[in-house]
């Protein structure tokens, strides 16, 4: 394509501009109950694999995505209308305060920083950090083990800290831009094992299984709640029994199954215990 | 600004490591570049190529892409490894990076500069019987060098600036940008007046070698 005059290369990227500000305006949160047609919008991770991952497809992968789209359903919004955003972490508040979505469910983990700003549903989940090796190495059996080895954790994570500062396990740092750096070094043996959430762990594990194994610590809980705009008290407890139903007609352990059934990963099949909504 | 203050210390510490992968990187990148300039107007046809080939390549390869081969090709995928430790590892793969593509830079000014020196010089030093390394070494390199200090001394500003990349290419070296990063994800600090400070620091840094370099320039010109 050759452009011609700066005139239609403007265009061009007013148009453009305009198709990107028209994307996830959804019903700016308000509290639709799915019968009157319209559609929701949900905020999940696009490159978190076995939780939220574009592959190209016509929806990303995932069990955030399997636990969104089951919530959506119960609250009456069958798969042909929810609207998927990728939501980076840096996003998830601003995104819900500003009405660009209606709900996250992307490793958000409940904190009560966060509570101040928005509401959470919820956890539908709750993980643990943990640490990967490499599949038949033995010589780390708790966080304990790491001292003197090396530790790669992704830059912005605070999974290594916890174990370098406030357990001061001496433990030596390598910092990369993502975990797929990490598993990359991890495979060529430049660096000993990954600490972070289990279920991100698991999720790269599955994508190669075989490869490495899960040490199966539970070194601090990660609880993973539905993200919902301030005040949002009624779909709240309309998201809550939606999980308890997920979790009692067995699709959640489907759900863990399908994403993590590769990784050995030893993931709780119970429901957490609910927040309970503001 | 008393947030600022607070972490006065482990802004300093960003800073000490910028400073230190700058000016190493400075050093092998001027020894190289010199090498490549040699190289490059030598009269063998096989050096020549092999410095242009080298020259053209990394030059014209994004920093980040060649710092990320530094991180996950030569130390993970090769096993290249220069300390037992990784806090030093990285900072040397980072040094081997940044002095490799800065090189280029070095080389590119320098062969301008022997541009400017008159051709029949070159010719008179030749019929006089000088080889050609001491053609290079008493009558091209002193007067190319003293005439392109200004240019190096925009190289050497690209350089500190460019030592923000090693943080992030898949080394995830100590320098001052990690350290602002780190500081933002603490929350510790409120994010506008703290990306100010840091961009003074590196003002710090900078203005000085601009003007260092222009004085130098103007004392040591050549006169012709």
């Amino acid at each position: 394509m050759r452009i011609r005059s700066i005139s239609t290369a403007t265009a061009g990227v007013a148009a453009l501009a305009l198709a990107l500000t028209a994307c996830g305006g959804g019903d700016g949160g308000a509290d639709a109950d799915g019968g009157d047609g319209g559609t929701i919008t949900i905020g999940v991770k696009y490159d978190q694999p076995g939780l939220g991952l574009e592959e190209g497809g016509d929806k990303p992968v995932g069990l955030d995505v399997d636990v969104a789209t089951y919530v959506a359903k119960e609250l009456g919004y069958d798969e042909d209308r929810i609207e998927w955003t990728e939501a980076a972490s840096a996003n998830r508040e601003t995104f819900l305060q500003q009405g660009t979505v209606d709900m996250i469910v992307a490793t958000y983990s409940i904190t009560d920083e966060r509570k101040e700003l928005v509401d959470f549903a919820g956890p539908y989940y709750v993980a643990q950090q943990d640490i990967l090796v490499q599949d038949g190495d033995d010589s780390v059996g708790s966080a304990e083990d790491l001292a003197g080895k090396k530790l790669c954790s992704a830059s912005g994570s605070r999974s290594a800290h916890t174990i370098t500062d406030t357990m001061e396990i001496d433990a030596e740092l390598r910092e990369t831009q993502n975990y797929s750096e990490c598993l990359q070094l991890l495979t060529d043996g430049q660096i000993d094992a990954i600490t972070t959430d289990d279920t991100i762990l698991a999720g790269y594990a599955a994508q190669q299984p075989g490869k490495f194994q899960l040490v199966g610590q539970d070194i601090q809980e990660e609880r993973y709640g539905i993200g919902l705009p301030k005040g949002s008290t009624e779909r709240c407890e309309a998201v809550n029994e939606a999980i308890a139903k997920m979790y009692e007609d067995g699709s959640a352990e489907k759900f863990l199954d399908a994403n993590f059934g590769e990784a050995n990963f030893d993931y709780d099949k119970e429901q957490p215990e609910f927040e309970g909504c503001a | 600004m008393e947030a600022f203050l607070d972490n006065s210390g482990a802004i300093i510490d960003g800073f000490s490591w910028t400073v230190r992968l700058a000016l190493i990187s400075a050093l092998f990148s001027f020894i190289l570049g010199v090498v490549l300039t040699a190289m490059r107007v030598s009269p063998v046809p096989l050096l020549r190529g092999m410095a242009a080939v080298y020259v053209e390549g990394i030059r014209n390869t994004p920093l980040t892409l060649v710092l990320l081969f530094c991180g996950l090709g030569l130390n993970s995928g090769l096993g290249l490894s220069f300390h037992e430790s990784v806090q030093w590892n990285v900072y040397w793969l980072a040094v081997l990076g940044l002095s490799a593509y800065t090189a280029c830079f070095v080389s590119e000014a320098l062969r301008s500069g022997i541009n400017t020196i008159p051709f029949g010089q070159i010719e008179a030093a030749r019929s006089l019987g000088l080889t050609f390394l001491q053609n290079m070494r008493l009558i091209v390199l002193p007067q190319a060098l003293r005439s392109v200090i200004g240019p190096l001394g925009s190289v050497l500003i690209a350089l500190i600036k460019n030592t923000t990349v090693a943080s992030v290419a898949g080394l995830g070296v100590q320098e001052a940008s990690r350290q602002m990063k780190l500081m933002f994800d603490q929350g510790v600090v409120p994010v506008i007046p703290t990306f100010i400070g840091f961009a003074i620091g590196f003002l710090v840094l900078c203005l000085p070698t601009g003007y260092l370099f222009g004085w130098l320039s103007k004392r040591l010109a050549v006169a012709r």
